[in-house]
Formats: structure tokens, C-alpha cells, sequence
């Protein structure tokens, strides 16, 4: 008896109960179809993380300021707050001028600002000149501030679009004066659209000020060059390795680091967030479906429930088959074959479903939909494996029927 | 010289409750190729236990049985599958054919097992046979569509499918009316005519005078057998 004479077999014992064979690859159907949404979903936001997170800057490298362990423990009292300086940021743009474009220190604090009546709370960042061609991040109205400004602590500033709509929902805010904790500050340009930001923050919600201002005048700072944080934007990211290398030698070098010490800075560019982010993602997606896969455990039990049902049943048919020559084998084949069927119909239909679910999620709630052709293929597959594993227990437990009990069976 | 069936102290043994039964108690005898044989007996008296082992849909406790001089008595269910397949075939007092499946498809069905024919020449034969036992015509009804004589005639045309050597029929004409026994039986003996070795249970003499030979049985015990120099 060869494949395709089984397949019949099996294809037209599922249709004589078209009822019963429907409601059995419910489970499965809804199981593929739940294992794909989830897929699409997932593999499309992290799609989009890292789309934005390489959009967060230009080639951009970041440097951290980390406290250092040694032997005599963690270095550094509180108050005398970070290694990295502000000057680093100029040396690095003074000595890696071939390798560096643009150098901003980045130091960040929470304020209240109000315009009139108006009051908002946000987030002000403390930066250089070269802070928009690093994020990329145009002046959208006004113009940016300039290195005498900056020189000088000039208590000026720009904003970002939703801290100017809600300060001002009808004057142009180009020339005016915001208080900000209280002293008074001169807008100088409202920055363009931003957006969501790759980890959902709203981005156009910050004010942007010389990090010379923010540290000497907003913070009062008594370590006014010690900053927590600097980017950096190099010309091509085909120098990276270069370019960290360079950094870390000089920066090892300002902080007068011996060759035993630890680095007491950390340097971060983008694509290892960008990895870091995919595999946190991809962590959420193996959880998702583990949940879809525990719902394919419940339709692959449903199809098992469903086939010792139909063994039963058709005990006489197995029996004459039996009788007439079919071997212990061509029952356990039949009867997975049919099982193999009933599942693999419900996963193509179930992935139809799939797609089409996750597309409709993606329009109604606009997220970013990605059906990738492999998990389609492979949750076909799966599903046929759903049906080989489910069905071969009452495959096994037909072709170890004897004929004689069968065809006496009432 | 080799016999078609040569069975020596066969015992089938129930042990389902506290006393075992033995539904076959120590019967030898022989079979030749083409003979036409009727094995009669009251209820209960080991027929059905004896048809089901000669035509090894069933295995004896103990004793041999040789089927074209092979031992089959203790075979693997596989080689049993097989032997069942191109060797013997099999009438049952219920028809026992595939329900809403046709009457051409019932009797393609030992091919499917057997696939010795393509899908061209199965579909033929199967039709030759449909006509050969009278139901040329027939060929896409489904059972439900059929008489019960009508599906004993499919029954017995899938019989024939692989050309086995041997047909068993136990109680063929049991749930069908005079007229259509008549037609089974007049099948039978056209059979037997051409050579088909038959063995067939019955408890209805009139049945029994079809075939040639007689054999009776009690309580697993073959006590008589008309064959000349036949039996044990
Ligand atoms: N599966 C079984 N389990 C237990 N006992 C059985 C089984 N099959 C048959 N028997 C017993 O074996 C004996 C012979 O049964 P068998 O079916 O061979 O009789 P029979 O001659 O065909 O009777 P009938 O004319 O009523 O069909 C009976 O006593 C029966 O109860
Ligand atoms: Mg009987």
C-alpha cells in the first residue's frame, strides 16, 4: 500500500466526519494562528526598537563614567561625583579630531518650567553645540546656541515640541522668556518632531540647554566638569574599533589609570544596544510562545482525544482491514497519516488566520507587523509534528488491536 | 504428499473466568487444495474458533497448523497480515464491507494491501469480479444502497481479489433469506468448480449439501468427518 493510496484513506475518513474533524483542528487552527500573531507582533517591535535606536544618533558612541573597584574598594567618595569630565569630551574632539565629528557632554535633571501660567514638568539636558548633529535632531524654528553661549553659561535654551505646545499653545515661542527652577531662560528655537523613542519615551518632551549653564547655574554644581555621560558621533562606523580604542587609551591616560587599574568609564555604541534590546525582545517573543505553543499541547490533545474516539468506532473497519491483509503498520500509518492531516489542515489554516489576524491588529492598533515566511513555515511544520506525536498513541493502540477481537466487537 | 491445510492437536483455550474453556480440544485433520468443505456443529461447539485459526485471523494455544506446508501457528502478526493478504479470503455472516464506500472500492480494497495491480488493471478487475458474482451494474453503490444479498456477492468478489488459493466463510448465508442463499451458494459451488479450495460454517443442512464434504463438531472436538480418507 503505498503513501498516496493512505493519504485518500486518511483524507476521506476526515471528510465523512467533516463536522467532528472541524471542531478537532479548532484547537490547532487557533493554536498556529495565536503562535503566528504573536511572532508578527513581536519580531515586527523589535523590528522597529532597533529601526529607532539607530535612529537615537549619527554614528553615535556613548561613554559612561563607571565607579571603579579596587583593591582598596569602589574609589571615589559620593561627593566627588564622576571620573568623566567635561574636558575629556574637548580632548577626545581636540585629539581624535580624525576619527571624532562632534563631542557633547550630556548631563540630564528633572525641572519644572512654566511660561506664564502655563507649567510643565521635563526633562533638561545639558549639552554641547554639537549636541543636534550627534542626535541627529534639527532646529526646527530659532536657531540652536552657539560656543559663546556656551563659553559664557548663557542661561538660553530650546525646546522640544511637547514642551512647547503646552507652553505655548498659541505664541510663537522663538525670543521668549521660560522660567526654569525658577530663572528665567531665553528660548531660542523649538527643535523638529522627534517622535517615540525606542524604548516609548517621548523624546520631543525636553529642553535643551548649554551643559556649562545646567551645571554651573541650574545645579549649582561644585564638581562643575564632572559629567556622567558623553556621545559622541564618529565619521564612519567603520572605524568603531579604532575609535573605541583610541578613546579608551586616552581617557585611561587623562584619568592617570595604572596598567593594573580597571577602566573607570564604560564606551557603548549603538549596535551593542541595539543587540541588547533585540535579545530582551526576543526573550518577550520566546515567552509568548511558549503561551501559543501551550495552546497547540491543547489542540494536539484534543486530536488525540478525537482519534482514540475514532479508533474505537471504526474497530470492525480495522479489523476487516486487517482481515484482508493490512499489516500492523499500514493501521499505524493510516490512522497517523490521518492525524498528520486533521493537524496540518488546521495549521495552513491556522497560519492563514495568523496572517490575517496580526494584520488586522497591526492596522487597528497601528504597531508594526512583521510575518516572517520561516515562522509561517515552521509552525506548519510544527503542527504537522503536533499531529504525528498526538497521533501515533491511537495509531499504536489500533495496530496492536487483533482482528478476531475487532470483528467481534459489538 | 503436501496438503493446502494440515492441522494436528489444535487446542484454543479461553481463560476468562475461573474454569478455562476449551474451544478447540485437540483437533487434527486435512484440508486438500480445491475441496469444498462445510463445518457444522451446535452453538458453541468451537466452528467460528476453528474457521478463525485456518484462516489465521486467530492463533491456537498450542499445536501446529501447516498452510501450504508452512508453519503458521505461531507467526508474527506481519506475516500473518501477509499470508491473510495473498492467500485466503474471507465471507462473513455480516458482509463486513466499508460503509459509505463503493462497491467497486470494497473490492479494490486486498489490492491496496497487496498493490500488485496499478490503478488501471485493479479498477478492471474489480469490475470483472463485481460482474462475475452478478452485480456488474452495481459498482457505485454503497452498501447502504445494496441488498444483503447483493453485499454478501461484494463480499465474496473482494474475497477473490488477490486469487487466494482458499476462501473461509463463516455463516455466510446466516443473515440472508432462502433466495439469495440459494444465489451465495450456487456462487460458491461455480467456485469450488474451478478449483477454489472452500472452507464454510453452517449450521443449516441445506446449506451443508453444497459442499462435499462434512465436518461436525462438539464441545472442540472434531467427531465426524464424511471425507474419504480424510481427517485425522
Ligand atoms: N473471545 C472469547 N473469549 C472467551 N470465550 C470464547 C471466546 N470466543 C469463543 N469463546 C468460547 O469458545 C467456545 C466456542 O465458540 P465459537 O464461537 O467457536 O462457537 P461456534 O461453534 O462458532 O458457535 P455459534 O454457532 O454460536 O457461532 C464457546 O464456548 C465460546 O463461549
Ligand atoms: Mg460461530
Amino acid at each position: 500500500m503505498n503513501v498516496f493510496m493512505i493519504f485518500r484513506v486518511a483524507v476521506r475518513a476526515i471528510w465523512r466526519n467533516k463536522t467532528r474533524s472541524a471542531l478537532t483542528m479548532l484547537g490547532i487552527i487557533f493554536g498556529i494562528a495565536a503562535v503566528i500573531v504573536v511572532l508578527a507582533i513581536g519580531r515586527g517591535a523589535s523590528l522597529n526598537m532597533v529601526a529607532e535606536i539607530s535612529k537615537m544618533g549619527n554614528n553615535m558612541v556613548m561613554i559612561f563614567s563607571e565607579q571603579r573597584h579596587t583593591a582598596a574598594g569602589v574609589r571615589g567618595a559620593a561627593g566627588e561625583g564622576q571620573s568623566l569630565t567635561a574636558s575629556d569630551g574637548l580632548a577626545i574632539r581636540r585629539e581624535l579630531s580624525h576619527l571624532v565629528q562632534a563631542v557633547t557632554p550630556e548631563v540630564r535633571t528633572q525641572m519644572q518650567v512654566v511660561y506664564a501660567e502655563k507649567n510643565w514638568s521635563t526633562t533638561v539636558y545639558g549639552c554641547s553645540t554639537e549636541f543636534s548633529t550627534i542626535r541627529n535632531w534639527e532646529v526646527a524654528e530659532g536657531s540652536f546656541f552657539d560656543e559663546l553661549e556656551e563659553k559664557q553659561c548663557a542661561r538660553v535654551c530650546l525646546i522640544g515640541r511637547t514642551v512647547a505646545t503646552n507652553l505655548f499653545p498659541n505664541d510663537d515661542p522663538v525670543g521668549r522668556t521660560i522660567r526654569i527652577g525658577n530663572m528665567p531662560f531665553k528660548v531660542k528655537g523649538v527643535m523638529g518632531v522627534k517622535g517615540v523613542g525606542g524604548f516609548g519615551q517621548d523624546q520631543d518632551d525636553a529642553v535643551l540647554a548649554p551643559y556649562t549653564t545646567v551645571k554651573r547655574v541650574l545645579q549649582a554644581s561644585k564638581f562643575p566638569d564632572n559629567v556622567r555621560h558623553i556621545k559622541l558621533s564618529l565619521y564612519s562606523m567603520d572605524q568603531l574599533d579604532e575609535a573605541k580604542r583610541e578613546i579608551g587609551l586616552l581617557l585611561r591616560q587623562r584619568h592617570r589609570l595604572a596598567d593594573s587599574d580597571d577602566d573607570d568609564f564604560r564606551i557603548i555604541d549603538m549596535a551593542e544596544i541595539t543587540s541588547t534590546m533585540s535579545a530582551v525582545s526576543s526573550t518577550m517573543t520566546v515567552l509568548l510562545a511558549a503561551v501559543a505553543a501551550i495552546s497547540l499541547l491543547v489542540g494536539g490533545i484534543g486530536i488525540m482525544n478525537i482519534m482514540l474516539v475514532s479508533v474505537t468506532e471504526r474497530i470492525r473497519e480495522i479489523g476487516l482491514r486487517m482481515a484482508i491483509g493490512a499489516t500492523p503498520a499500514n493501521i499505524l500509518g493510516q490512522f497517523i497519516l490521518e492525524a498528520v492531516v486533521l493537524s496540518t489542515l488546521g495549521g495552513a489554516l491556522g497560519v492563514a488566520l495568523g496572517v490575517a489576524g496580526a494584520q488586522t491588529i497591526g492596522n487597528l492598533q497601528g504597531w508594526p507587523i512583521l510575518v516572517e515566511p520561516s515562522s509561517a513555515i515552521g509552525a506548519f511544520l510544527f503542527s504537522a509534528l503536533v499531529g504525528m506525536f498526538f497521533g501515533f498513541y491511537p495509531a499504536w493502540r489500533a495496530s496492536r488491536l487483533n482482528p478476531i477481537d475487532c470483528l467481534r466487537y459489538e | 504428499m503436501e496438503h493446502l491445510i494440515e492441522i494436528r492437536d489444535l487446542r484454543k483455550i479461553y481463560a476468562l473466568g475461573e474454569e478455562p474453556v476449551a474451544a478447540l480440544d485437540g483437533v487434527s485433520l486435512t484440508i486438500e487444495q480445491g475441496e469444498f468443505v462445510a463445518i457444522m456443529g451446535a452453538s458453541g461447539s468451537g466452528k467460528s474458533t476453528m474457521l478463525n485459526i485456518l484462516g489465521c485471523l486467530d492463533t491456537p494455544t498450542s499445536g501446529s497448523y501447516l498452510l501450504d506446508g508452512i508453519e503458521v501457528a505461531r507467526r508474527s502478526r506481519t506475516e500473518l497480515a501477509r499470508i491473510r493478504n495473498r492467500k485466503l479470503g474471507f465471507v462473513f455472516q455480516n458482509f463486513n464491507l466499508l460503509a459509505r464506500t463503493t462497491a467497486i472500492e470494497n473490492v479494490e480494497l486486498p489490492d491496496f494491501y497487496l498493490n500488485r495491480l496499478g490503478r488501471s488493471a485493479r479498477r478492471a478487475r474489480a469490475r470483472m469480479l463485481l460482474e462475475r458474482v452478478g452485480l456488474g451494474g452495481r459498482g457505485t453503490h454503497t452498501p447502504a444502497q445494496l441488498s444483503g444479498g447483493q453485499q454478501q456477492r461484494v463480499a465474496i468478489a473482494r474475497a477473490l481479489m488477490n486469487e487466494p488459493p482458499v476462501l473461509f466463510a463463516d455463516e455466510p448465508t446466516g443473515n440472508l433469506d432462502t433466495k439469495s442463499s440459494v444465489e451465495i451458494m450456487n456462487l460458491f459451488t461455480e467456485l469450488s468448480n474451478e478449483g477454489i479450495t472452500i472452507v464454510m460454517v453452517t449450521h443449516e443442512d441445506d446449506i451443508a449439501a453444497y459442499a462435499k464434504r462434512h465436518l461436525l463438531m462438539r464441545d472442540g472436538h472434531l467427531i465426524k468427518d464424511d471425507a474419504s480418507g480424510g481427517g485425522a
